[in-house]
């Protein structure tokens, strides 16, 4: 890290003499790759929703973790959140409903749980706030080694999945004519999406979360021509509307979380307008 | 071993044989006793109204759906062949604002490579070579979600030709395709058909075709009804009732 550190140091700025700012830099740097990435699939599979109601899961996960006095409940959340994630592959298998209505009760039930467990014998709320709003300013150098794991790891899974992953959310039948199990794609794709929205979630914060999720492709499919740009401008508007929202919320002292992804909001409506305009 | 005309028994022919097929899905019986027979380089027409079975079918056969009886393919000497399937899949509507081209498509059904990296100068050209079965070759950049009907047939079928299968099954590949590209596919499917000498096995509701261009019909509905030349089919007192067409005792 003091590599790191003293990387930035020559830099004419105030905050390269506070190490939480480069400590945050850094995260980012590590994040944005990954929920770029993460982002083509789930606007591909037409998933947003459900990585949504992964983040209410993840909440109830951390009520549960802090009534049972774990001292890091956020581990708790990631296994609730993955089972959350294999209970509805399984449930969308086999009901007859909707994909979104299936989503809507499991999320409504998270949340209420949640709500319920957090409140449980009259307990404050307030403790969770870290939570629903994420302070990426907070993060410490163990944690961003853990992200680089996890994108590491995300990495790894995506190179050897990420064509049958491909296959099976744009057409299921063709994947399985071609000897591809969905139900096993589906399960390890949502099980990466469960664990990284749940770690992330401390330094993002639940209601900004699905944002980062579902804008950078969103906006990248605006503009690209095919699957390698897809994931190349996914990845850089994630990697430079997380910097530039890094900074500015620095500037103007608001929400790191909400101000990247009012900044994605923007690059989105500026890659539709130059859509609009190619049309 | 070309025997589309074959008259005798399959000792010396390779064919499909479905036997005794019934399908129950919770408490609807969908099949019932259905009987199937083809052989290499027949083209098969499977017609029946909606809810008739015919998808249940062809999931059967392509090992999707569990289901009672039994499926056997053989060639001359192998009576147990291993059966490989080329699967057209019905009109699948692909998001227009997806940016998968063609080319992104094929590296992820014929490769493991991630479609997102550059593809070597080798796999593209055995795309384009694929394309070339269905004269699709300057589709390879094209995004799949702006295809025409008829182009994303001619692409879904140059997939399901590699690698080249003992049978192709098609549901309802002329569905959504103008008439001028119905004849063309068709013309393409024949062509096909002679060239490499596979089965074809396909759903349509557009019987304008069958006379032209195929061997046999094969009218389904929960079991077979009828079965023979396209003309004995049409003109049968089954197609009219299972359709509705007034023919029958009403």
């Amino acid at each position: 890290m003091n590599i790191w550190y003293a990387l930035w140091d020559w830099l004419p700025f105030d905050w390269v003499t506070l190490n939480f700012m480069k400590n945050a830099l850094l995260a980012v740097c590590v994040m944005a790759p990954l929920f770029g990435i993460l982002s083509t699939n789930i606007v591909t599979g037409r998933m947003s929703f459900f990585s949504d109601a992964l983040g209410h899961s993840a909440f109830t996960g951390i009520a549960i973790g802090i009534l049972c006095g774990f001292a890091a409940p956020i581990w708790c959340a990631v296994l609730l959140a993955v089972v959350f994630a294999l209970l509805f592959t399984w449930v969308r298998a086999r009901t007859q409903q909707s994909a979104d209505t299936v989503i809507g009760v499991f999320s409504s039930t998270a949340v209420a749980l949640g709500i319920f467990i957090a409140t449980l014998g009259g307990g404050s709320f307030t403790k969770f706030n870290q939570y629903l709003i994420g302070d990426i300013l907070s993060v410490t150098p163990a944690e961003i080694g853990l992200l680089a794991l996890v994108l590491l790891a995300v990495l790894a899974l995506w190179v050897l999945f990420s064509s049958r992953i491909l296959l099976t959310t744009i057409h299921p039948q063709l994947a399985a004519s071609r000897g591809i199990s969905i139900r096993r794609s589906e399960m390890l794709f949502t099980t990466v999406i469960a664990v990284v929205v749940t770690l992330a979630i401390s330094w993002v914060g639940l209601l900004v979360i699905n944002s980062l999720l579902v804008l950078p492709a969103a906006a990248s499919r605006n503009i690209a021509k095919n699957m390698r740009q897809y994931v190349l401008f996914s990845v850089l508007g994630a990697l430079v509307c997380s910097i530039a929202g890094l900074f500015v919320s620095y500037e103007i002292g608001c929400s790191t979380g909400a101000t990247i992804s009012l900044l994605l909001a923007v690059w989105f409506a500026v890659t539709s307008l130059f859509r609009s305009a190619r049309q | 071993m070309n025997h589309r005309h074959h008259n005798g028994g399959c000792g010396d022919a390779c064919c499909l044989k479905v036997s005794d097929l019934s399908v129950r899905i919770g408490t609807d019986q969908i099949l019932e006793h259905v009987d199937l027979h083809m052989h290499c380089g027949q083209m098969v027409a499977l017609i029946g109204p909606n809810g008739a079975g015919k998808s249940t079918l062809i999931k059967s056969i392509l090992g999707q759906q569990t289901y009672e009886g039994k499926i056997t393919f053989s060639t001359p000497g192998h009576p147990n062949q291993r059966l490989r399937i080329g699967y057209v899949p019905q009109s699948p509507a692909f998001d227009r604002a997806d940016p998968v081209t063609v080319q992104d498509l094929f590296v992820s059904c014929i490769s493991r490579r991630p479609a997102f990296l550059p593809v070597p100068r080798r796999l593209r050209q055995k795309i384009l070579d694929c394309l070339k079965n269905v004269r699709g070759e300057n589709l390879i950049d094209k995004r799949i979600g702006a295809l025409s009907g008829g182009e994303l047939q001619r692409v879904l079928l140059a997939l399901a030709l590699e690698p080249m299968p003992n049978l192709l099954i098609l549901d309802e590949p002329l569905s959504g395709v103008d008439v001028e590209g119905m004849a063309l596919l068709m013309d393409m499917l024949s062509e096909i058909r002679h060239k490499f000498d596979l089965s074809i096995l396909m759903i349509t509701h557009d019987f304008t075709m069958l006379a032209q261009y195929v061997d046999q019909v094969v009218l389904l509905d929960r079991t077979v009804l009828r079965r023979g030349a396209p003309a004995e089919v049409l003109d049968s007192e089954e197609f009219l009732q299972a359709f509705h067409l007034g023919g029958g005792q009403a």
